[in-house]
């Protein structure tokens, strides 16, 4: 199916030049070499055709041949992608250890979604129906309870003549024919889509439903919107890759995509053996039977490092056109910026800032804005939800990477050295990180939990701010220079920061906070503040509330409480009335 | 110029162009990318270098040796046709090599027909086994807090100066399979050391090799050298030939094999250099964009596969210039590596013994290799707790230079007290010590005990019950 459209005329790295034909496309596939390995066209003059390598190019020689597809790289969808792990261009990574052994060798070809699969398929639709581009022809059981709704593609329209009776079927097998025009098509579950190019909806909608992460530092303090995007920068060992796991595994997103994307190979393995084992609190089910993994790690092929980003987020898109929420986690979108700049280097293209190529921030603008909460073709609405990784040099947030990530982002979850050195987790430092989602998905809380979460929010980054002012005095003269109402600020914020901020990870309990536990802890620590600063006013000394047994009690309260004994937090609060209550009275008179 | 045709290949005569250790040949065809050349001088003498870029009719090559005595019509450059391969065998263990693997201890070339390529290939992320098995490495500033697991790669981040070598041949003497805390001391699985030099000064090495010999190691130890006075493109292939072996040595022997690689900061110059020469784009001081990638294709190669009972854990030295982490060299090193052990330039002046900076060390993997069954169920909070407490310490460090420390709060002077303790008798060990993680575990609870209960909140009330044995322990 594919002909010689030129021959190599140079190789360096995963580029290579090639002289032939002047019909061949940019952005198409093609084979290069005799080994035919997968490569994009990503330069054209006069004959001469460039073209990034997905695969290690060791051995090439030049004079060998190149040859065109007349397709540009695309991905397959269809059911059978949940619980799949792929390389950058979509190659399934289980069929190629099978193949090939522990290692990855060069040439692999295998069908992304298998050929021989069956999937028990539901028609939706009758002969006769007219249907448009997006429009679900039926659902096919993708695990015991993901329903994969059979879309057309969104470049197609007609008139249905022939629907397949419900039963098992391959994604090869015909579903439904539509009449458009003259022809007659035949529809299959499988499809392609351009990896480069965004799947269409009818329009935007606002951003204003939380993406409930169980994380509270994120939830109740710096919330991110279904359909918005957040990034989250930090140096080596500040716990990215952490968070984006949390994420992952805790979010209410009905598909996660997380892409691997020039990272370790042993986090991605870890993903792969321990989602298996974890239940999604929602449905009960597996975590990995909603989970999409792309695995590109550091030391596989740069080129298809860069195209993997790509890949994600098609296959997210394909599942909000089914009206899901997808959350899609990048995990580091610098390495994706240091491999595009990678290749522009080898093309010798004129660097911009860091030797990066002038058009980073538009590729960068490109991807954030595929995420979004959409009215979709087929009338459901969907999100994408992105949260992209940012590893800057040195942790120096000034580079071009971070900087051009802010401009496309609404909510900054700025990783901090220090309080990962110090052990606090996540270690996102509450002051130089901001949502522009929180006065979005401020209605979304009063209607869920019925409470001010906006006010409270605001109150306790107010107390977090004070602290920071007052630590500043406390480094020059100490805390016995300041007023006791002033440490009772400090009381409070030390129980906001190892109370609620803090978050382990690794512990049962700690690791997912519903958001009524988490509404319930934020007021409980006002609470035990206003109440202890009315004491503090009355003339009582702050060591007594300090030594009050239901501090440490508060404090532990994140990793003893589950989410399911809420009625625990009552007690809390009535030791806090009961401790603070002897004080009051002692005080009062 | 000239081509000929000669048996294993074709010969130019000549090179158009020598910069560095940089050659550009022109007339030969068929050139493969990455492809590995003889070069042979006027007198004859032969050094090997690897093809970097092909285009038609030219070829840019890297000398292994550098350049020096090559003359433009002198030269004579035969391509071998293939990639660099080395010859892994077993009895590589207690040989020396140079660093592009030739034998350089008076003995025979290794007898084998396994040749592998010193690039390697990746590992196959479904094909990994996650690491959880962890070492005993002896030393409590490891063990307790920054636990090392088989198939890890946790480098040392050092600087001039600092004992960042004895350190390693601590860790490789000592280095046993972890067990249970009051588990019986079982006879230790030996690992196989696969030990690379770059750039390093002779006397270096030759530390390593005393220390191996007086250990009793040196014949589970393969030495690849490349030495100050060696060329330093050389050091390009130098980690990559011992890697070659190490996995070898674990995926098909099935072996646990150990690779110390020093100092990873040399062979980031020799990199740069490279770069320089060819007038790439620079990204950070001076190094090429691609760093990262080039130095994952090192690290990467190591960890655990379903097809070996074996493993790679690697244990890289840096010595960091200026001892600033965020120099690119440790910068992107700690972004691929799983954590750092970080020496520390005022412990070392306090006569602190292994003067491991606890607060930006950090082994990412530790969580997987601890608590009940593997350590002992308190240690992973024991360990979030030492390390709260000693990040207390350094901000009551700071109060106390500018109120004194009579100013402080009691609470605060205990803090003091207990980061001086930790540092004498928790991090401070001597070079033979080889602590039990009983007892690090049994030190790290009494200076913990130095500190009111209320300040422990990472440690459960039952662990407080159960180890606590400070003065308001009753109450
Ligand atoms: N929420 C958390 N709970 C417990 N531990 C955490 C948490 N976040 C981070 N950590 C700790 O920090 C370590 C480093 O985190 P992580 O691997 O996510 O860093 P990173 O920012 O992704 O680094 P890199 O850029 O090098 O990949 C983890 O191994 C873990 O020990
Ligand atoms: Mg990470």
């Amino acid at each position: 199916m594919s002909d010689q459209v030129g021959t190599i005329t140079w190789i360096s790295g995963p580029v290579v030049r090639a002289r032939g034909s002047r019909h061949v496309g940019m952005l198409e596939l093609v084979e290069v070499g005799t080994e035919r390995l997968v490569g994009e066209v990503i330069g054209l003059r006069g004959d001469q055709i460039t073209v990034q390598v997905y695969e290690e190019t060791s051995g090439m020689k030049t004079g060998a041949p190149i040859y065109g597809t007349g397709l540009p790289l695309s991905v397959e969808l269809g059911p059978g992608l949940i619980q799949s792990i792929y390389d950058g261009v979509q190659r399934p990574l289980p069929l190629i250890e099978e193949a090939m052994g522990p290692f990855i060798k060069r040439g692999a070809r295998f069908n992304a979604i298998s050929r021989e699969k069956k999937w028990r398929f539901t028609p939706k639709v009758r002969a006769g129906d007219e249907v448009k581009g997006g429009a679900i022809l039926g659902i096919a059981m993708e695990t015991e309870t993901f329903e994969h709704r059979v879309m057309l593609n969104p470049d197609d329209s007609g008139t249905i003549t022939w629907v397949a009776s419900a039963g098992d079927y391959t994604v090869e097998d015909a579903i439904a024919k539509v009449k458009m025009g003259k022809e007659e098509k035949t529809i299959t579950m499988l499809q392609r889509w351009p990896v480069r190019r965004p799947r269409p909806f009818v329009r935007r909608r606002g951003v204003n439903v939380p993406l409930i992460t169980g994380q509270r530092i994120l939830d109740t303090f710096f919330p991110v919107a279904k359909g918005g995007a957040a990034g989250i920068p930090g140096p080596f060992g500040s716990g990215k890759t952490v968070t984006q796991h949390s994420i992952a595994k805790w979010a209410d997103a009905e598909v996660i995509v997380y892409i691997g994307c020039g990272e370790r190979g042993n986090e991605m393995t870890e993903v792969l053996q321990e989602f298996p084992h974890l239940v999604d609190p929602r449905t009960g089910r597996p975590l990995m039977e909603r989970t999409v993994l792309i695995a590109n790690t550091s030391n596989m092929p740069v080129a298809a490092r860069e195209a993997s980003i790509y890949t994600g987020i098609t296959i997210a898109e394909y599942y909000r056109d089914m009206g899901y929420h997808v959350a899609l986690m990048a995990d580091s979108t610098s390495r994706w910026a240091e491999a595009l700049r990678e290749v522009s280097g080898r093309l010798e293209e004129m660097p911009a800032e860091e030797g990066y190529p002038a058009y980073l921030a538009g590729r960068l603008a490109e991807f954030y804005e595929r995420a979004g909460f959409v009215d979709n073709l087929n009338g459901t609405q969907g999100s994408v939800s992105i949260v992209g990784a940012v590893s800057p040099p040195g942790g120096d947030f000034s580079e071009p990477v971070t900087q051009h990530t802010k401009r496309y982002i609404r909510c900054f979850w700025a990783l901090d050295k220090s309080l990962a050195s110090a052990r606090h987790f996540p270690a996102i430092n509450w002051l130089d990180s901001y949502s522009e989602y929180i006065e979005d998905v401020a209605a979304w809380w009063r209607e869920k939990t019925g409470k001010d979460w906006l006010t409270m929010r605001n109150r306790a980054m107010e107390l977090l701010s004070e602290e920071a002012r007052l630590s500043q005095i406390v480094k020059l003269v100490g805390p016995d220079a300041l007023p006791y109402t002033e440490r009772m600020v400090l009381e409070t914020t030390r129980l906001i920061r190892e109370g609620i901020l803090q978050q382990n990870a690794t512990e049962t309990v700690d690791a997912y906070s519903s958001v009524e536990k988490q509404i319930r802890m934020l007021e409980l620590v006002l609470y035990f503040h206003e109440r202890g600063m009315a004491i503090i006013k009355r003339g009582a000394p702050i060591n007594l509330i300090h030594d009050l047994p239901v501090v440490d009690t508060i404090i532990r309260a994140k990793s003893t409480i589950t989410n399911e004994e809420m009625t625990r937090f009552d007690d809390i609060q009535k030791q806090i009335d009961q401790q603070m209550g002897q004080l009051d009275a002692e005080y009062r008179s | 110029m000239s081509v000929v045709t000669v048996q294993g290949g074709q010969e130019v005569v000549g090179v158009a162009r020598i910069e560095g250790p940089i050659l550009v040949v022109e007339g030969a065809a068929n050139v493969s990318y990455d492809e590995v050349v003889e070069i042979r001088d006027s007198r004859g003498h032969v050094r090997r270098g690897r093809v970097l870029e092909v285009g038609e009719g030219f070829a840019v090559i890297q000398s292994f040796a550098g350049s020096t005595g090559l003359s433009i019509d002198g030269t004579r450059v035969r391509f071998l046709g293939n990639t660099l391969h080395i010859p892994v065998a077993e009895e590589m263990l207690g040989r020396i090599f140079d660093g592009l693997g030739n034998p350089i201890d008076g003995g025979p070339e290794p007898l084998t027909d396994r040749y592998m390529d010193v690039n390697g290939q990746p590992i196959n992320p479904t094909a990994r086994i996650y690491p959880r098995d962890y070492i005993q490495t002896g030393i409590s500033t490891i063990d307790g807090v920054n636990t090392l697991l088989r198939g890890q790669k946790l480098p040392l981040f050092s600087g001039a100066g600092m004992p960042h070598d004895q350190l390693a041949a601590q860790i490789v003497r000592q280095a046993t399979l972890g067990k249970v805390a009051g588990a019986p001391q079982t006879e230790g699985e030996e690992f196989a050391i696969v030990f690379a030099a770059m750039g390093v000064k002779n006397d270096v090495a030759d530390y390593f090799r005393r220390s191996f010999t007086e250990s009793g190691a040196l014949t589970r130890v393969a030495m690849f050298l490349n030495l100050a006075d060696d060329p330093p493109v050389e050091r390009i292939v130098t980690p990559r030939a011992a890697l070659t072996l190490a996995e070898y040595l674990a995926y098909e022997l099935e072996k646990h094999v150990l690779v110390v690689l020093t100092d990873m900061t040399n062979y980031g110059e020799a990199l740069r250099q490279i770069s320089n020469v060819r007038g790439e784009v620079p990204s950070r001081k001076g190094y090429p964009g691609y760093l990262y990638s080039d130095l994952a294709s090192i690290y990467e190669r190591t960890g655990r596969i379903r097809t070996s009972k074996g493993s790679i854990t690697q244990i890289p030295i840096l010595t960091m210039p200026n001892d600033d982490i965020t120099h690119p060299m440790p910068d992107l090193t700690g972004y691929i590596t799983e954590g750092q052990i970080v020496l520390g330039r005022e412990l070392h002046f306090a006569g602190i013994y292994p003067p491991v900076a606890v607060l930006p060390s950090l082994s990412r993997l530790m969580k997987d290799g601890i608590g009940k069954n593997r350590t002992r169920d308190d240690h992973p909070r024991w360990g979030a707790q030492l390390y709260a407490a000693y990040a207390k310490t350094q901000d009551v460090r700071a109060l106390a230079s500018v109120i004194g420390e009579e100013e402080l709060t009691e609470v605060d002077q205990k803090y003091l007290k207990f980061g001086r303790a930790f540092e004498r008798e928790f991090v401070n060990q001597s070079f033979t010590e080889n602590r039990t993680i009983e007892r690090t575990l049994e030190i790290g609870w009494k200076l913990l005990s130095m500190l009111p209960k209320q300040e422990l909140t990472r440690v459960t009330l039952d662990e407080i019950a159960q180890y606590y044995k400070g003065d308001d322990a009753a109450n």
